[in-house]
């Protein structure tokens, strides 16, 4: 079925106002008369505060308020644990201000308000901080130690969370495999670092009782109503509504301190309340992810087809878990990968460390898992004796097995794990050509032989996606302007939903993409849906959109059919125009069909005036809104998927490694996706390129460095190294578009699927590069100095 | 701490303020002159969110203060548009070779290639050169391939024959 | 991240900046491009009651050759030093050093003389300088003075220039006829400090290198023997590489630069 608009590389709709300065990020938001927000954070890892005077901050000219967790009366909380399990044996969250004791470096501790930021900072320096340190709980492995110390002095040990699940029978495979090997496999903790950081611009009306909130949230409503009942405030006087937003990468989707400190304070002061945090903050306040060490048992045939994988893994958490263990969880179900693994356990324990809480970072445990497997299929292929593409062959769910369900394993939507499609021998064939994968050992050989030493690696991966519960969209055809209005609860943090929403609107409605309006974020314009996470945007509420868009369609041609006097399957709609097919000369414009559709008195402009011209809109006597019947051409359409949708991608790079530094190039770069039927494939294509640089970065440039005291010795961009274009390969980059059955669209999620198979792949290409010597990368990310390191140590083959 | 006065012409129009000389160049330009377009990421001059061009060099707002640039013509994001409306080729090109997505980091490379593309001048750029121009400049959300596209883009249109 | 209160001095002639240098003390800093200044005090970890302004000293801003030596006024940009072709021709090395030297946006602002005097430990310059046998003038209301290259760096981010003392002008010495010159460093990312970096002078069988980021101050070595140099070095742990891993670039970048140098040495002889 042929498309107009649905599929089509179309311009975004946002770009002309974010290339033109006119973008409203957070801080962009005039508020002339608010004030500044700068938070005390504790410099220790864990400690107790013993002395905490803020009454020369508070003295300071320009200052405001200072407030510690004793001005804060009812609300001096601890945040909500977002995702309850009952596998948490004592949950921790943090409070908004601080206690008497600290558990990592960056913990709010005061917050003080002034005229400006910078007499803010001035204030910070006033206040007078005396604490007796603590033993920091910082290697994860020791902390589940008999005897080691705790992060938090109240509780029994370091486990966050403790889970163990089995699929099929592990012990049965194991007994009957010809190969069993067992291994370790280690990845450090980086962080989203989004160019903008996390800001809240909250305004209370005091006479009227109403709170706005900007927020550089992914989950606008999640917050409205937690403000709403924490505060008090009537659910419909809190708005709370998404800027303009500098990229999330899920850093921005969880609760931190100052999303409810900063509208508490603007209820106090009844005065708008600004906070942006600056770079060190973001480093030491907002979530981090990905440092997991696994150890796992592998159990296959002589063939090397897996029977079984036992896999236990410690995941450090952080400081809390607000969160729960969905980055473990995620971890846990995805480690199978695409392949059959009939039987399998996974055992996970959560740990607390004294250093920045733990939440979802693009990716979400995914490319943990994804290293994981991948590397066991490496290792396998060596077992075995045949080469890394055919082990994985052996492998594969064949697409007549699906839906491939992995029995009692719960995906992150508390749902059993059951991967509805895909097509992973043919993305593999198409990534493998792409990459000149056959040519490949030739190359090599002639850069081997000018002293060069190359590498190529693969991985593949799969990605649940689109989770529920669900997205709602509002669309209406605006009376005034004839436009599209699209409205749906979830955010916009830079994956295009201004065009892509636009475009499942357009391609119903017979217009243009241009001509349809979209808001996200905004709880007033769409008050109903979850949030921005885990690639569901597109799925979740791009079917909503096509729901409503739909219903307005055949609401449309209903009323047009009446202004016409003709059958509604005599009629068409295209080009924001309804018309009898043939007789095109006999039409209505959307906007008039929506302006005669509230059966108002005043005809305001022309068009208007000319729909009088029309017979009624309705075809009743009796009163002119019959019972049941709505003014206004608009619909509100729900989506809630049966269960998350399983898109895959395979990617392949081509490496050089320099023996006498260490030092890592990317030569080359291949990537192919499998996220369904594709909106917009210039979008998608973006999205995955924006991950690999992240996986790139994740796989030899960044690290969280904490020493053993809990200091991050690395917060700012000085020293935690986020690539540059230099540092990032070109990619080429293919699609394939196995439709999803689960909804109407076909759609699966793509917005994390570039980082995902990046380390697995970097570790595999530099296996290969140094072929000659006895070497296997299992940790991730290197450097220079590691892998250098490593480099020397090996024994040659 | 004295204020001081400053005299600057942003974008062809001449702001006189009051302030104190620890205001950065960056706050000065999105406070007080109230051109939020250019952006903040890191105040360690690092990401290059906040270039401008000051008398016709590419800096980082964020490594100045507003009492240097005493005296300069700036030109911010929001003066590269034609007065009569439209983009800028260089706007036009980001736009078309999708070389955005969140927009934050945009201004700053936006800036730093208007910078670059005047002093060199020519149509046909290598996208080893490219990058290397654009490698002072952060963006965690598009993997770059389009910014270079962008600008190469935007050098054809410029500075190509037809 | 918003620095601390300070008084502004923005002075108009040479002169005025040196009675203000001595006037302050050691509670000044001196405000040259700004680019190694400016974030520290943005992360407070510098906090100066007051910042003396060289902008207004255009007569310390030009680029002459002479006495066969590029002579640079200290206010002078990287940017513009990197750009003269006649430096260049005198002295290639400085501007191989300077497109290494973070990102050219930077380099608009950064001073010659703001890099030296920071003398920061993994900057690229003050290895130059030393590789070269350079110099510098340094002024005060006491008169003038110059301190050899040599001489000049002490410790990390300490230069021998006294309190009262500004650095006016930087002296490269020109390339001989017949000799080659190489910079060539490893960083983690383009334009970062050098984990390691080499500035190599090669003239008539004579080996001169200069080593950043592998001790305090420029290492000055003149062997072209990769462990002689490694031995001269005391670089230091930290969260990018080990002192070992360095010492090792070390050894990688003295085959490498001083072998480039001599190819140069023998297409320009």
């Amino acid at each position: 079925m042929s498309t107009r608009v649905f599929g089509k590389p179309i311009r975004r709709n946002e770009d002309e106002r974010l290339l033109t300065g006119l973008g409203s990020y957070v801080d962009d938001i005039s508020a002339p008369t608010a004030v500044h927000v700068a938070f005390l954070r504790s410099p220790e890892a864990h400690a107790r505060i013993v002395k905490l005077d803020v009454n020369r901050a508070r003295g300071h000219p320009g200052v405001v308020a200072v407030y510690t967790h004793t001005d804060l009366g009812e609300h001096d909380i601890e945040l909500p644990l977002m995702i309850p399990h009952p596998c948490m044996p004592y949950p921790k969250t943090q409070r908004l201000l601080a206690h008497d004791e600290v558990h990592y470096v960056g913990q709010t501790i005061a917050m003080v308000v002034a005229e400006s930021r910078y007499v803010a900072e001035d204030a910070l320096e006033l206040i007078e901080l005396d604490y007796d340190p603590l033993p920091a709980v910082v290697d994860i492995e020791a902390a589940l130690e008999d005897g080691a110390s705790t992060t938090h002095t109240d509780s029994p040990g370091n486990v966050g969370a403790h889970l163990e699940q089995k699929v099929g029978d592990p012990d049965a495979a194991f007994r009957e495999a010809d190969i069993v090997f067992s291994e370790r496999y280690s990845i450090e903790r980086s962080a989203g670092m989004a160019m903008e950081t996390r800001g809240v611009l909250a305004d209370y009306d005091a006479r009227t009782q109403e709170l706005t909130v900007w927020d550089t949230t992914q989950a606008p409503l999640t917050i409205k109503g937690s403000l709403g009942s924490l505060f008090g405030i009537p659910y419909n006087k809190v708005r709370v509504k998404q800027p303009d937003i500098g990229g999330g990468f899920g850093t921005k989707v969880m609760f931190y301190p100052d999303e409810v400190l900063v509208p508490w304070a603007a209820i106090q002061l009844e005065r708008p309340v600004k906070y942006i945090e600056d770079r060190i903050e973001h480093f030491i306040g907002s979530a981090h992810e990905r440092k997991q060490i696994h150890d796992i048992e592998v159990a296959a045939t002589a063939d090397g087809v897996v029977l079984g994988l036992r896999d236990r893994f410690v995941h450090d958490t952080g400081a809390y878990i607000p969160y729960g263990i969905a980055v473990a969880q995620v971890a846990a179900t995805q480690l199978p990968g695409p392949y059959r693994v009939p039987n399998f356990s996974v055992e996970f324990t959560a740990v607390y460390t004294n250093t920045v809480p733990v939440t979802p970072y693009r990716g979400c445990g995914r490319p943990q898992a994804c290293m994981v497997i991948e590397r066991v299929m490496d290792r396998l292929a060596t077992e075995v004796g045949v080469d890394r593409v055919e082990i994985r062959r052996r492998n594969y769910i064949q697409p007549e097995e699906f839906p491939y369900q992995r029995g009692d394993i719960l995906f992150a939507d508390g749902l059993p794990v059951t991967i509805d499609s895909g097509q992973y021998d043919k993305q593999l064939d198409l990534l493998l050509e792409t990459i000149g994968w056959e040519d490949f050992p030739a190359e090599k050989e002639r850069a081997r032989a000018e002293g060069r030493h190359l590498g190529i690696g693969l991985a593949n991966y799969v990605e649940g996606t689109g989770l529920g519960p669900y997205e709602g969209a509002h669309v209406q055809i605006e009376p005034t302007t004839g436009k599209v209005w699209v409205a749906t609860g979830l955010t916009s943090i830079g994956q295009g939903l201004e065009t892509t929403l636009a475009q499942v609107a357009a391609e119903e409605l017979g217009v243009e993409a241009h001509d349809v309006l979209v808001v996200t974020g905004d709880t007033q314009a769409m008050p109903w849906g979850v949030a921005t996470f885990a690639s569901r945007a597109a799925v979740v509420s791009g079917n909503a959109v096509a729901v409503a868009a739909l219903e307005v369609r055949k609401k449309a041609l209903g009323y047009a059919a009446n202004m016409l006097e003709a059958a509604t399957d005599d009629l068409e709609l295209a080009d924001g125009k309804i018309f009898v097919r043939g007789a095109p000369e006999r039409h209505v414009t959307l906007k008039q069909v929506a302006i005669a559709s509230n059966p108002l008195r005043y005809a305001f402009d022309d068009d208007a005036r000319a729909a009088t011209q029309f017979a009624p809109a309705r075809r009743a006597d009796g009163p002119q809104l019959p019972p049941g019947d709505e003014p206004g051409l608009e619909a509100t359409g729900y989506y809630s998927p049966p269960h998350a949708t399983w898109a895959s991608g395979a990617h392949a790079a081509v490496v050089e490694v320099d023996l006498a530094t260490g030092e890592l190039t990317y030569v080359r770069y291949a990537a192919v996706h499998d996220c369904g039927t594709v909106i917009n494939p210039m979008i998608v294509e973006g999205q995955v390129m924006g991950g690999v640089a992240q996986g790139i970065g994740g796989s030899f440039y960044e690290r969280m460095a904490y020493d053993d005291t809990g200091q991050l010795r690395n917060a700012s961009f000085m020293d935690f190294l986020v690539p540059y274009a230099t540092e990032v390969p070109a990619m080429r980059l293919e699609h394939l578009e196995t439709p999803s059955p689960l909804n109407p669209k076909g759609i699966k999620g793509a917005g994390e699927a570039g980082c995902i198979p990046v380390p697995a792949l970097t570790a595999s290409a530099i296996d290969d590069a140094l072929s000659d010597l006895d070497i296997t990368i299992r940790d991730m990310p290197l450097d220079p100095c590691s892998l250098k390191a490593i480099i020397d140590a090996a024994p040659t083959r | 701490m004295s204020s001081r006065s400053v005299t600057v012409t942003v974008n062809g129009s001449t702001f006189e303020r009051e302030v104190e000389p620890r205001l950065l160049l960056s706050d000065f330009l999105r406070h007080d002159v109230g051109l939020t377009g250019t952006h903040v990421g890191c105040e360690h001059g690092v990401c290059g969110c906040c270039t401008v061009r000051v008398d016709g060099e590419a800096v980082r707002s964020c490594l100045m203060f507003a009492v240097q640039a005493d005296g300069a013509e700036i030109l911010t994001v929001e003066g590269l548009a034609p007065a009569e409306g439209g983009m800028h080729p260089i706007q036009e090109a980001f736009k078309e070779c999708h070389g955005l997505q969140c927009g934050f980091c945009t201004p700053g490379f936006v800036m730093a290639a208007s910078a670059y593309l005047d002093e060199q001048q020519r149509a046909d750029l290598t996208d080893e050169e490219v990058r290397e121009a654009i490698s002072g400049n952060l963006c965690r959300c598009t993997g770059y391939q389009n910014i270079v596209e962008a600008v190469k883009y935007a050098a054809k249109t410029m500075y190509g024959d037809s | 991240m918003k620095p601390a209160p300070f008084e502004y001095h923005a002075p108009e002639t040479l002169d005025e900046a040196l009675r203000l240098k001595s006037e302050l003390g050691p509670e000044a800093s001196v405000l040259a491009g700004g680019q190694s200044l400016v974030p520290l005090l943005n992360m407070r970890l510098a906090a100066p009651e007051a910042l003396i302004d060289l902008r207004k000293l255009d007569e310390l801003r030009y680029i002459n050759l002479a006495d066969d030596a590029v002579a640079v006024g200290a206010m002078t940009t990287h940017r513009a030093l990197e750009r003269s072709d006649a430096a260049y021709s005198a002295c290639p090395l400085i501007r191989e050093a300077l497109e290494l030297v973070a990102h050219a946006i930077v380099r608009n602002r950064g001073t010659i003389g703001g890099s030296v005097a920071h003398a920061d430990p993994a900057a690229e310059l003050p290895s130059v300088l030393v590789a070269l046998g350079g110099k510098v003038k340094a002024r005060s209301l006491r008169g003038e003075r110059e301190i050899a290259a040599a001489d000049l760096f002490t410790f990390h981010f300490t230069t021998s220039l006294e309190p009262d003392e500004l650095l006016t002008e930087l002296s490269f010495p020109a390339l001989e006829k017949g000799a080659g010159s190489a910079f060539l460093e490893i960083s983690r990312r383009h334009g970062d400090y050098a984990l390691a970096g080499a500035a190599c002078v090669v003239s008539k069988g004579n080996t001169r290198l200069a080593f950043t980021g592998v001790g305090p101050t420029p290492v000055f070595v003149e062997s072209d023997d990769p462990d002689a140099a490694a031995a001269a070095t005391s670089p230091s742990d930290d969260i990018h590489a080990t002192a070992d891993y360095r010492r090792q670039l070390v050894r990688v970048l003295t085959s490498r630069a001083v072998g480039l140098a001599r190819e140069r040495a023998e297409v320009s002889g």
